[in-house]
């Protein structure tokens, strides 16, 4: 052997040990390199990995454990002695390392396994989340099945669509199998099966309503799962599968009854319906806490639409009612508005129809009066116009009050001598008066205004219907009638608290009293002498005439006049006394005294009828103006003619006693002119009369010429003759309007 | 004599022919009551008079109506009122009553209407002037002739 500084192995290289020594060292060598690499490239590629360090600490351990293992292959053969140092060197940096990293790994192990149990954590709280979030969907689901449901409900106010409604929805939502709801019949005894889900047509099931399960559901406001045995439970026809699971719900039943302004329902007198729904049978559903909250709410909500539905139907039917009534109203006034007519249609034609017979009686009669008569056919014709004419009152006062009632009276207001109308009804009353040796005095107050304005023709119809009463009922004695000017403390009654007199600068309230002492009147018949037909009989006068009519009539007249009307008795057999305020207007002293006119010309037929009689004519159509000037020319008078309105007023003088104007030119203003000569001639008996001459027959036109303040209307054509009686009249009467 | 009373009762014939075939009406009558020594023409100065009126407002009333822009009705219905009135105080009765149907067309705004109305109008009224004239002559002829013109009832 030479001796070389070689190291000779332990054993023969060819054994075959040796060789696969050899081997796995190569293989080792291998796999120790490439773990590092493999571990470089997965780090590099993952962004996260905490130990760096540690990597490389392995890596340089990995790396030498390699390299020894390389070195190793060596010495399989003979080897150098450098290969044996390097061989060397290599496991003591191996050894070095490999401890070192042992040491590290004490630190590291346990953080990793810290990691390992965070994330296990971690991967325990997600599931449980996940659990949460599926709780919350079906409960969010929930809710949203309730308010499909409670919008579905309370769409509708009909119950029986509501109750239909609940079941169809609550039977989809839920995928039930079966719903049926039971409710209590009239007596309160029973439960009756009323609607179900799957059959269409209930038959009439009942149940008493005394059963222990069912007392169990009506005790709490709780969906209570009960048996499928139970009673209100068999709605299918009994099969060899397994029923599903059952619950029951009660459903409050409220009435209208039961709600009070002040104080809500009480609970203790409630009635309830009975809700059960069946799961599908044969399958492994039950009832999740969720749906019977579900099954719950709907059931609130129902009783909730069922009342609404309810006071729905109380208001439809007051609505009904309220038409009904409505519809009868209608028609009882269209009836009484029918009747209010036809009455005036027959009043109207009564009217005319009775007027005419009586108007040519009493015309005749009293023509008759005229002629040579015996005397008695003398006192049969008296008879039969005091009757006739007594007949002629009465219809007027019928016809009279019905047109006050209607309101359609209108006071004919014009100026009148106050006193005189006192001095007639004096006249009028005295002969029955001294027949019946009654004396009757009358007593005016000097400061009562000698001329009034006011309607004084039913004023004296009114004082004398009072003073005629006053005759008629009193059997003896003395009748008193005073007039003054009411003060506005004596106005005021307390009897008539309607009636606010006012005072006003040109008004006065006249106040009559008329005095009697005859038979009196009860006080308690005070307030019936007013009112229409009734006659006072226990005053036992057979005598008395007339109808009831007069003191109505009366006191609608003095209703018109604004005043007040009432009788004061202190009873029977001590006389009364009738008291009447009426308000008048204040009248200026007014001449009276008649203006001097043409004497009166017996109607000839001689040419100059109206010797220089000064008039003026005024018309715009030549040809008709000097027809008329030539009509008047004839009939003597001295005539001024004028074509414009202009020129009229500035020709007019109080020297012209008559003005003749055509006013059926458009574009005079002939009411206009009428006007202005009235401002112009102030004193009335230097006014000329205004007389209208117009081609047109129209009432309106007539009414408006007497408005305006004419004299005068004469229809165009106008022939000799009338003309000439036409003059006649109007400077006698001072006043002419052809009847139209 | 003869020829006074001939002419007398042509006048009294004529006079009634005029009436019966209403030219003329009662007003008429009335006009010629008026007439008297104080006023001898006064029934002849009423007429022409009148054919003048008539004639200026025909003329008028033709104007107002040609107009091919908007006929001022207005007008036309007051110079109608006018004829009217004036036909009427004269006793003229056909234009009268024309002027009334010749009224309702102006209301009416009725042109045609008007203008045949107009024409009714202005044939009626020649007509008439020539038979008052016929007529006045004949009255002339009977004062020549030293008789008095008889008054027709």
């Amino acid at each position: 052997m030479e001796s070389c500084n070689c190291i000779e192995p332990q054993w023969p290289p060819d054994d075959l040990l040796m060789k696969y020594q050899y081997i796995s060292d190569f293989f080792i060598a291998l796999a120790y390199f490439s773990i590092p690499l493999e571990l470089i490239y997965f780090v590099k590629k993952s962004a996260v990995f905490p130990y760096r360090w540690v990597l490389v600490q392995f890596g340089a351990f990995i790396v030498l454990c390699g390299a020894t293992h390389l070195i190793n292959l060596w010495t399989f053969t003979v080897h150098s002695r450098t290969v044996a140092s390097v061989m060397t060197t290599a496991k003591v940096l191996t050894a070095a390392v490999s401890c070192i990293t042992a040491l590290m790994l004490v630190h590291i192990i346990p953080d990793l396994l810290s990691v390992k149990t965070r994330e296990l954590f971690l991967k325990n709280k997600a599931a449980e989340l996940d659990r949460e979030m599926g709780l919350i969907r079906t409960q969010e689901e929930t809710g949203r099945h309730v308010r499909m449901l409670t919008h579905e409900i309370r769409s509708t106010l009909d119950r029986h669509t509501i109750l239909k409604t609940t079941l169809v929805e609550l039977g989809r939502t839920l995928a039930l199998e079966e719903c049926a709801l039971w409710m209590p019949t009239r007596t309160g005894l029973e439960l009756q099966l009323s609607y179900t889900l799957r059959q269409q047509n209930p038959v009439g099931y009942t149940v008493p309503i005394h059963h222990p399960v069912i007392n169990q559901v009506f005790s709490s406001n709780r969906a209570v799962k009960i048996s499928p045995n139970c009673p209100v439970a068999r709605l299918r026809p009994a099969g060899k599968y397994m029923p599903g699971e059952v619950v029951a719900v009660r459903v409050p039943l409220l009435h209208l009854s039961n709600f009070h302004i002040n104080d809500w329902p009480e609970l203790s007198t409630k009635r309830y319906a009975l809700m059960v729904l069946m799961l599908p049978s044969d399958s492994a559903r039950q009832w999740h806490v969720h749906e019977l909250e579900l099954v719950e709410v709907v059931a609130d909500q129902v009783a909730v639409a069922l009342s609404h539905a309810a006071i729905l139907e109380e208001s439809m039917r007051a609505r009904d009612l309220l038409m009904e009534q409505n519809v009868a109203l209608d028609l009882a006034r269209r009836e009484a508005e029918t009747a209010i007519r036809a009455r005036n249609d027959f009043l109207a034609v009564m009217n005319h129809e009775m007027r005419t017979p009586m108007h040519a009686i009493i015309a005749l009669s009293s023509l008759l009066q005229e002629t040579e008569l015996t005397p008695e056919q003398r006192l049969m014709v008296e008879t039969i116009l005091k009757s006739s004419n007594l007949l002629a009152t009465l219809i007027n006062d019928v016809l009279d009050l019905s047109r006050l009632e209607d309101g359609s009276l209108q006071l004919d207001l014009g100026t009148f001598n106050l006193y005189a109308v006192f001095r007639e009804v004096l006249n009028l009353i005295k002969p029955i008066a001294s027949v019946k040796k009654l004396h009757v005095s009358l007593n005016l107050a000097p400061d009562l205004p000698e001329y009034a304005i006011g309607d004084e023709k039913r004023l004296m119809q009114t004082i004398l219907n009072i003073v005629g009463n006053a005759v008629k009922f009193s059997k003896e004695g003395s009748i008193s009638i005073t007039a003054f000017v009411a003060k506005l403390d004596t106005l005021r009654d307390s009897k008539a608290p309607e009636f606010l007199p006012v005072l006003s600068d040109n008004h006065f309230y006249l106040r009559v009293q008329v005095k009697d002492s005859g038979s009196g009147i009860n006080p308690l018949d005070i307030p019936k002498l007013f009112t229409k037909f009734a006659q006072n009989q226990s005053t036992g006068t057979r005598n008395s005439g007339g109808s009831g009519l007069g003191l109505a009539i009366c006191k609608r007249f003095v209703n018109l006049m604004e005043g007040h009307i009432w009788i004061e008795s202190e009873g029977l057999g001590k006389g009364c006394t009738a008291i009447l305020i009426v308000k008048l207007g204040m009248a200026e002293r007014v001449n009276e005294s008649k203006l001097p006119y043409m004497p009166k010309m017996p109607t000839n037929h001689g040419q100059t009828a109206f010797p220089g009689l000064k008039v003026l004519v005024m018309d715009e159509n030549g040809v008709s103006r000097m027809v008329t000037k030539g009509l008047l020319l004839h009939l003597g008078c001295d005539v001024t003619m004028v074509g414009s309105s202009d020129e009229c007023l500035r020709l007019v003088s109080h020297e012209h006693k008559v003005v003749f104007m055509d006013i059926c030119v458009p574009g005079i203003d002939s009411y206009g002119i009428t006007i202005r000569i009235h401002e112009k001639f102030t004193k009335r008996h230097e006014r000329p009369l205004l007389v209208a001459l117009t081609g047109n027959t129209d009432k309106v036109k007539k009414e408006n010429c007497m408005r305006a303040g004419m004299d005068g209307l004469i229809l165009k054509p106008v022939s000799l003759d009338k003309m000439r009686s036409v003059l006649t009249d109007l400077l006698e009467h001072r006043v002419f309007f052809e009847a139209i | 004599m003869d020829v006074v009373n001939q002419l007398q009762r042509q006048f009294i014939d004529y006079s009634a022919s005029l009436h019966r075939e209403g030219f003329l009406d009662d007003q008429f009558t009335q006009l010629q009551k008026l007439q008297d020594d104080n006023s001898p023409d006064f029934v002849v100065e009423v007429a022409s008079l009148f054919f003048e009126d008539c004639e200026k407002l025909i003329n008028n009333m033709a104007r107002a109506l040609e107009q091919q822009q908007g006929v001022d009705f207005r007008q036309v219905d007051a110079s109608v009122h006018q004829l009217k009135g004036s036909s009427s105080s004269i006793g003229a009765m056909r234009v009268k009553d024309v002027c009334v149907a010749f009224r309702s067309f102006c209301e009416a705004q009725n042109r045609e209407g008007c203008l045949r109305c107009l024409q009714q109008v202005t044939h009626e009224y020649s007509l008439l002037k020539n038979k008052l004239q016929t007529l006045f002559r004949l009255q002339q002829q009977i004062l020549a002739a030293g008789g008095s013109i008889p008054v027709v009832e």
